[in-house]
């Protein structure tokens, strides 16, 4: 058969069109979606599709932020936003929270991504939440690569990686008992830079801490870290103000930044064309851990 | 040996396009390395990835450093040296993104390879050129045509071990030949490569001047895959139907989904399924604005003219190009179960499209041995990965193509109904 057209679509395009589709699936078929809103980049996107998968209607599922209360205030104000921008219903599941009532110990090292999950399964329980949409990637990290679209949890929130359900074609199976869950990850297919291509394709703004700018470090391990309320200098450390940007916003008191002059979207684009270290290698502390490190906090139930 | 189609360049005013592809072969066959090869020339692999990969190799006791620890994710596979499960690789060209489905090539993990195929637009096969095609080779052929792969390309690696020998190549891509065209087999490519030296991976070797064909890397950015698409049967599930509940917008109706196949424009008239009744489609539309023309995979919203009763599961078509809604299935069936084999009489979900229903298993009419093709007649049952031809009875009418025509439309998978686990996957032969 010959086309006169091409009837071709862009990666980006054929990118997007499929994490609508899964949207629209789970719409479909669960009780109770929520969206995992962080306001880092990829919850951001997530949030963009989720817009252009309901239009013209609003979201018809609300967003969570698991609250580590090591936030930085850009980001923050920028949740608070575009939460009331798109009329969105807010559950924000607070950490410090359930450290005071004990339903979490502090960690020696003040960490608190490990002590996120059981915040984040009580408050799946309490909400009777069925499905939730995570902005993670399998680009990302070497456990991540198996990682389905629809990946079943447990009661306890635990993934079990030997026990995996195939996923053929476009047909995801959602089905699970009651106090069971799915996480689902329309952003599976995608990598940092279909992230950064298509923030500037539809020109979403982000927290300004993504951009460079001028901000007081400490360089720890080749990594740059903001000094503030959660990371203090230690004995023989200096500070030094450095441009700088994020690749990515985690707890405040473990994501470093990157050096960089990057202060557009074309310019991030650009350094992330040409950086040969991983987003995760070169900003977060707590995936270095050991080898297996994701793996292991996956099977507790993290994202 | 075909050579692939050059295509205008086009795409690049509107971006690079999308390939995916299901790699298939054993960690012997250095799958892994040419894995890790691919992702190492286009400057894919990170300085943090691949030094972990070197000090695990260091630790490890490797003396090269270890490309397959790259691609083996989990302690278990580490530990064991082996793949378990399907894991997905990204790279990317100027020309073309592309999605690698990696899948373990022993016969344990059919159902792995099944998997990583049934979106695939081409299959890559591995095959040691010391060895030559054996068993698996043809075992991955034979998926690669059940899934309906377009495009096949078949690898034969460690070239350098035969002192680059034309006539060893030229051996095995006979015998391939010669096998492949009795599958029904898709575009064939044969290529020479050493993936340990990166011989004909990126660019050419000059240790083969012999081979006329090109680089693999060639091969993939240019492999003409816009017409392996069915656009002329317009196929449309409706997957969610969009009722805003607000005073801005009123007596909205829009029906969302992804075009499966076909060219949809407004005014067209269409039939909607099951039902037969026609309208006509006033708008396509997206959150970007409407649209002239819909076609795969665009995820789009259809709005018809006449108020009518549709719902998910529903598919819309054009009057006189339609499946006929059939609850009488025969198909080809993978299972996947560890648990308990498909049996004459079993009662499983079933999900086709965005429809969902109940099966009953109505018969077993052969098993198939996917290593020499004989069909087992006197077979009471399918283990885990195990194929054959089955007949099924539905709940409801399911509105389905074969699968031969329409990858979208002719697959299912079919679902435990007391444990929820995926169990099966079948490819349509014939609906009534």
């Amino acid at each position: 058969m010959s086309q006169t057209k091409p009837y071709r679509v862009s990666h980006l395009d054929a990118l997007e069109a499929e994490s609508i589709f899964v949207m629209r699936e789970v719409m479909a078929e669960f009780e109770r979606p929520v969206l995992l809103f962080s306001g880092g980049k990829d919850s951001i996107v997530m949030l963009r599709l989720a817009e252009k998968a309901f239009a013209p209607a609003r979201i018809p599922f609300p967003v969570m932020h698991i609250d580590t209360g090591h936030n930085f205030a850009e980001v923050l104000e920028y949740r608070d936003r575009r939460v009331a921008s798109l009329g969105l219903n807010l559950v924000v599941a607070s950490v410090q929270e359930a450290i005071d009532t004990g339903l979490v110990r502090e960690l020696p090292d003040g960490t608190r991504n490990r002590i996120q999950t059981p915040v984040l399964l009580a408050a799946v329980e309490k909400y009777r939440f069925d499905a939730l949409f995570g902005g993670a990637r399998r680009d990302e990290e070497k456990a991540r690569a198996k990682e389905r679209m629809f990946s079943f949890r447990d009661e306890f929130g635990q993934w079990d990686p030997k026990n995996q359900r195939p996923e053929l074609w476009a047909l995801y199976n959602g089905r699970h008992h009651p106090g069971e869950s799915i996480r689902v990850f329309p952003l599976s297919n995608w990598t940092e830079l279909d992230v950064w291509h298509y923030i500037a394709k539809e020109n979403i703004p982000l927290p300004s801490i993504y951009y460079a700018h001028d901000r007081e470090v400490v360089e720890r391990n080749g990594m740059f870290y903001a000094v503030n309320e959660f990371i203090r200098l230690r004995d023989g450390e200096t500070s030094e103000v450095r441009r700088v940007r994020y690749r990515t916003v985690g707890d405040a008191s473990q994501t470093a930044a990157v050096l960089s002059e990057a202060d557009t979207v074309e310019k991030v684009i650009d350094e992330v064309a040409a950086t040969r270290i991983t987003e995760r290698g070169a900003t977060r502390g707590d995936d270095k851990v050991s080898e297996a490190a994701m793996e292991d906090r996956k099977r507790e139930g993290y994202f | 040996m075909s050579q692939a189609v050059l295509e205008p360049d086009a795409a690049s005013s509107r971006g690079m396009d999308l390939l995916r592809f299901a790699t298939a072969g054993s960690v012997d066959d250095g799958k892994s390395t040419l894995i890790g090869r691919l992702l190492f020339d286009t400057k894919t692999i990170f300085e943090d990835q691949l030094e972990a990969v070197e000090s695990a190799s260091a630790s490890r006791g490797d003396e090269y450093t270890n490309l397959a620890l790259l691609t083996d994710g989990l302690r278990a596979e580490r530990e064991q040296g082996i793949t378990i499960d399907v894991a997905y690789r990204y790279f990317a060209t100027p020309r073309r993104k592309f999605i690698i489905a990696d899948t373990p090539g022993h016969i344990q993990y059919t159902r792995n390879m099944v998997t990583g195929a049934s979106t695939a637009d081409l299959a890559l096969i591995l095959v040691d050129a010391r060895k030559g095609l054996v068993e698996q080779s043809r075992r991955h052929a034979f998926l690669t045509s059940l899934l309906r792969v377009p495009h096949l390309v078949l690898c034969v690696n460690k070239m350098d071990l035969v002192d680059w020998s034309q006539e060893v190549f030229d051996r095995i891509a006979d015998e391939f030949t010669s096998f492949a065209a009795k599958l029904d087999a898709p575009d064939l490519s044969i290529i020479p490569i050493s993936a340990l030296n990166g011989d004909n991976i990126a660019s050419r070797s000059e240790n083969t001047p012999w081979y006329e064909g090109p680089s693999l890397l060639h091969h993939l950015e240019h492999v003409h895959i816009a017409s392996d698409r069915n656009l002329v049967d317009v196929r449309f599930p409706v997957q969610y139907v969009i009722r805003p509940q607000s005073t801005t917008v009123t007596d909205y109706r829009g029906y969302a989904g992804q075009v499966a196949s076909g060219i949809l424009k407004p005014g067209d008239d269409v039939m909607v399924l099951p039902s037969g009744l026609t309208s006509t489609i006033s708008s396509i539309e997206t959150a970007d604005g409407p649209v002239a023309e819909a076609f795969p995979p665009m995820s789009v919203t259809v709005r018809l003219a006449d108020e009518i009763d549709i719902s998910r599961g529903d598919m819309i078509c054009r009057p006189h190009n339609a499946p006929t809604p059939a609850q009488d299935v025969e198909a080809m069936i993978c299972w996947m179960d560890e648990s308990a084999p498909l049996r004459v009489g079993g009662k499983y979900s079933i999900k086709h499209t965005t429809r969902s229903a109940r099966a009953v298993v109505r018969g077993l009419q052969y098993r198939l041995d996917v290593n020499t093709l004989h069909r087992d007649e006197a077979a009471g049952e399918l283990k885990l990965n195990e194929i054959g031809r089955v007949k099924l009875r539905t709940t409801v009418p399911l509105l389905a193509d074969e699968y031969r025509r329409n990858r979208t439309t002719g697959g299912f998978i079919l679902i435990d109904e007391s444990t929820n686990r995926t169990v099966g996957a079948g490819m349509i032969i014939e609906a009534r």
